[in-house]
C-alpha cells in the first residue's frame, strides 16, 4: 500500500508542480475569500481578530473543495480514472496517495492564509504546538474526507456541483474542531483546546480507516 | 499452443481451468447503467491466438473487452478470463491483462517517459523495458521528454501502445488500435501484435480496418446486438483440416476480410438455432 501511495502522491504532486493550479488559482482564491470577509465585516479590527480562526478555516474548507476537484480532474482526462482501476495499484494505496497529495497542497495554502489572517486581521499567534498539531490533523481530515467524496462524485456526471454538497457537511466537524482549538490557543476564549484536538484525532482515524477500506469498492462502483 | 495449460496461482484465489481458455463466457449479460450491453454472450476463445472482433457500432465489441477487465459488471452468466472469475478475481485478471482503448489513460502534464514509468511501476513491472519499447514505437529521443498534452493523437496512441507492450500482459485487449495511426505505425502495431502472440500472449482486437494493416488473425468473432453472432476460424493452409466445430458463416458481403485473412482459408457454416450466440470449443 505505501509503495503505491508514494507513487500516486508523487504523480499528483508532479502534475501540480507543472500545472500550478494550487499555487496560481486555489491559494489566491483563499486569499480573496479572506479579503472579501474583511470587506464584509468592516474595519472593526477586534471583530476581525475574534473571527480570524473561523474565517481561516472557512477559507481552507472552500480551498479544499477546489483541491479535491483538481485531484480528480486530472483523472478524468483520457479515461485516466478507468486506467487507474486496471493499473494494478492497490486501491488503499491510491486513496492514501491522493489524500497525501491533497494534504501537502492544503498545508501550503494554510501557510499562505495563515500569513493572510495575520496581515489582514491582525491575528496573533498563541500556543504554536497546538496550532500546528490542529492544522496537521484538520488537513489530514479534510484531505481524507475529500478523497472519499471526490471518488464518489468523480464517477458522476454532475461531479463539479455535487462534490461541495457531499463534502462540506461531512467536513463540518473539522471546521468546528479547528476553529475551537485555534480560538483557545489564539486567546479568543479560554476554553481548553485539548478536547477539540482529541475529537479531531478521532475524526481523522475514522475517515482514514474508512478511506482505506472503502476506496476500492467506491472506485469500482461509481 | 504456447501457454495453453500454463496456470499460475492468483492472489485472490485459485485460477480455475477452463480448458486453458483465454476467455470463457457462458450466457454473460452485462449492464452499462440499466442498458444490457452484452445480452447473453457464449464464447470460448483459446490462448495464444489473435482474435478479431467484428460488428457494427454498438454491437458489443468494446463492452466485451471492458467486461473482460471487470470494468462492467456481469449480472448473469459466468465469465472467466485467463481462468479467473471476472466478478470476483478482478485484481488477478488486471495483473495479467491490459486494454488499449480509444483513450490511453495518460496524464497530459507528464512526459512520455514519466507516463511509462508510472504505468510500469503501478503494474510492478521492471523499468528496463522502457528504452527498447520507446525505440520500437519511435518514441525515443526528443519525444520521450515531451509532455503528453503536446503530442498528436497518433503519438498519444503510440504511447498508450508502448505502455501495453512494456507491460507484456498475457491478454491484450485492443479496441480500434489502428485509429489515428499512420501507415508506418500500423506496420509496427502489426509487428508487436505478432510478437506478442509468438511469445504466447492472446490478442483480442476490435477493428473496422479492412486493409493489410491487420495482423494475421486466427479467429473472427462476429457480434451483433450485444451477442456473438458467429465465430469464424481462419486456417493458415488450405490443406489443414479444421479441428474446430463448424459454427458460423461469413456470408455478409458488407464485411470484407483483410487481404491477409482473405489469403487464408476460412472454416465456416451457419449457426444452428438462431439464438444469436455461438460457441466455439
Amino acid at each position: 500500500m505505501w509503495r503505491d501511495a508514494i507513487l500516486v502522491a508523487g504523480k499528483d504532486l508532479r502534475i501540480e508542480l507543472r500545472s500550478r493550479v494550487a499555487t496560481n488559482q486555489i491559494a489566491p482564491l483563499g486569499v480573496l475569500i479572506l479579503v472579501l470577509f474583511a470587506f464584509a465585516l468592516g474595519p472593526d479590527r477586534p471583530a476581525l481578530q475574534k473571527a480570524s480562526a473561523g474565517l481561516f478555516w472557512v477559507a481552507i474548507l472552500f480551498s479544499s473543495v477546489l483541491a479535491v476537484q483538481r485531484a480528480y480532474a486530472i483523472e478524468s482526462g483520457d479515461a485516466a480514472r478507468e486506467y487507474l482501476r486496471i493499473s494494478g495499484l492497490d486501491p488503499a494505496g491510491i486513496f492514501v496517495g491522493k489524500a497525501a497529495a491533497i494534504a501537502i497542497q492544503l498545508l501550503g495554502i494554510e501557510a499562505v492564509l495563515g500569513a493572510g489572517i495575520a496581515i489582514l486581521y491582525g491575528a496573533k499567534g498563541g500556543a504554536w504546538l497546538i496550532v500546528v498539531v490542529t492544522s496537521l490533523l484538520a488537513t489530514v481530515g479534510l484531505a481524507s474526507v475529500g478523497t472519499i467524496y471526490g471518488v464518489i462524485a468523480g464517477g458522476l456526471r454532475v461531479k463539479e456541483t455535487l462534490l461541495p454538497l457531499l463534502m462540506l457537511p461531512v467536513a463540518a466537524p473539522v471546521l468546528l474542531c479547528g476553529v475551537e482549538a485555534w480560538n483557545a490557543t489564539l486567546g479568543v476564549h479560554l476554553n481548553n483546546a485539548l478536547p477539540w484536538v482529541r475529537l479531531l484525532i478521532l475524526f481523522v482515524i475514522v475517515y482514514v480507516a474508512l478511506g482505506i477500506v472503502a476506496y476500492g469498492p467506491l472506485l469500482e462502483g461509481t | 499452443m504456447i501457454g495453453l495449460f500454463h496456470f499460475r496461482q492468483g492472489p485472490e484465489g485459485r485460477r480455475v481451468s477452463s480448458s486453458g481458455s483465454a476467455l470463457s463466457f457462458k450466457g454473460v449479460v452485462a449492464l452499462a447503467g440499466q442498458f444490457p450491453v452484452l445480452a447473453g454472450v457464449d464464447l470460448e476463445l483459446p490462448r495464444g491466438e489473435t482474435i478479431l472482433l467484428r460488428g457494427a457500432n454498438g454491437a458489443g465489441k468494446t463492452s466485451l473487452m471492458r467486461v473482460c477487465l471487470g470494468l462492467l459488471p456481469v449480472v448473469s452468466g459466468q465469465a472467466r478470463v485467463l481462468g479467473f472469475d471476472v466478478n470476483h478475481q478482478k485484481v488477478a485478471i488486471r495483473k495479467n491483462a491490459f486494454l488499449l482503448g480509444h483513450q490511453s489513460g495518460l496524464y497530459d502534464d507528464l512526459t512520455v517517459v514519466e507516463n511509462l514509468r508510472f504505468a510500469l511501476k503501478a503494474a510492478r513491472k521492471p523499468l528496463d523495458e522502457i528504452g527498447r519499447t520507446m525505440e520500437l514505437l519511435q518514441l525515443s529521443g526528443r519525444l520521450g521528454d515531451t509532455r503528453i498534452g503536446q503530442l498528436s493523437a497518433g503519438q498519444r496512441k503510440r504511447v498508450g501502445l508502448a505502455v501495453l507492450v512494456a507491460r507484456q500482459p498475457e491478454l491484450w485487449l485492443l479496441d480500434e488500435p489502428h485509429a489515428s495511426l499512420d501507415a508506418l505505425s500500423r506496420q509496427v502495431l502489426g509487428q508487436v501484435i505478432n510478437d506478442a502472440v509468438t511469445r504466447g500472449s492472446t490478442v483480442v482486437m476490435a477493428s473496422h480496418e479492412h486493409d493489410a494493416a491487420l495482423p494475421r488473425v486466427d479467429r473472427i468473432v462476429f457480434m451483433a446486438g450485444g451477442r456473438v453472432d458467429h465465430v469464424e476460424v481462419i486456417k493458415e493452409e488450405a490443406s489443414l483440416p479444421s479441428t474446430q466445430p463448424r459454427v458460423g458463416s461469413h456470408d455478409d458481403p458488407s464485411i470484407p476480410l483483410s487481404p491477409d485473412i482473405g489469403e487464408s482459408n476460412t472454416d465456416t457454416s451457419s449457426e444452428a438455432g438462431g439464438s444469436g450466440s455461438a460457441h466455439v470449443a
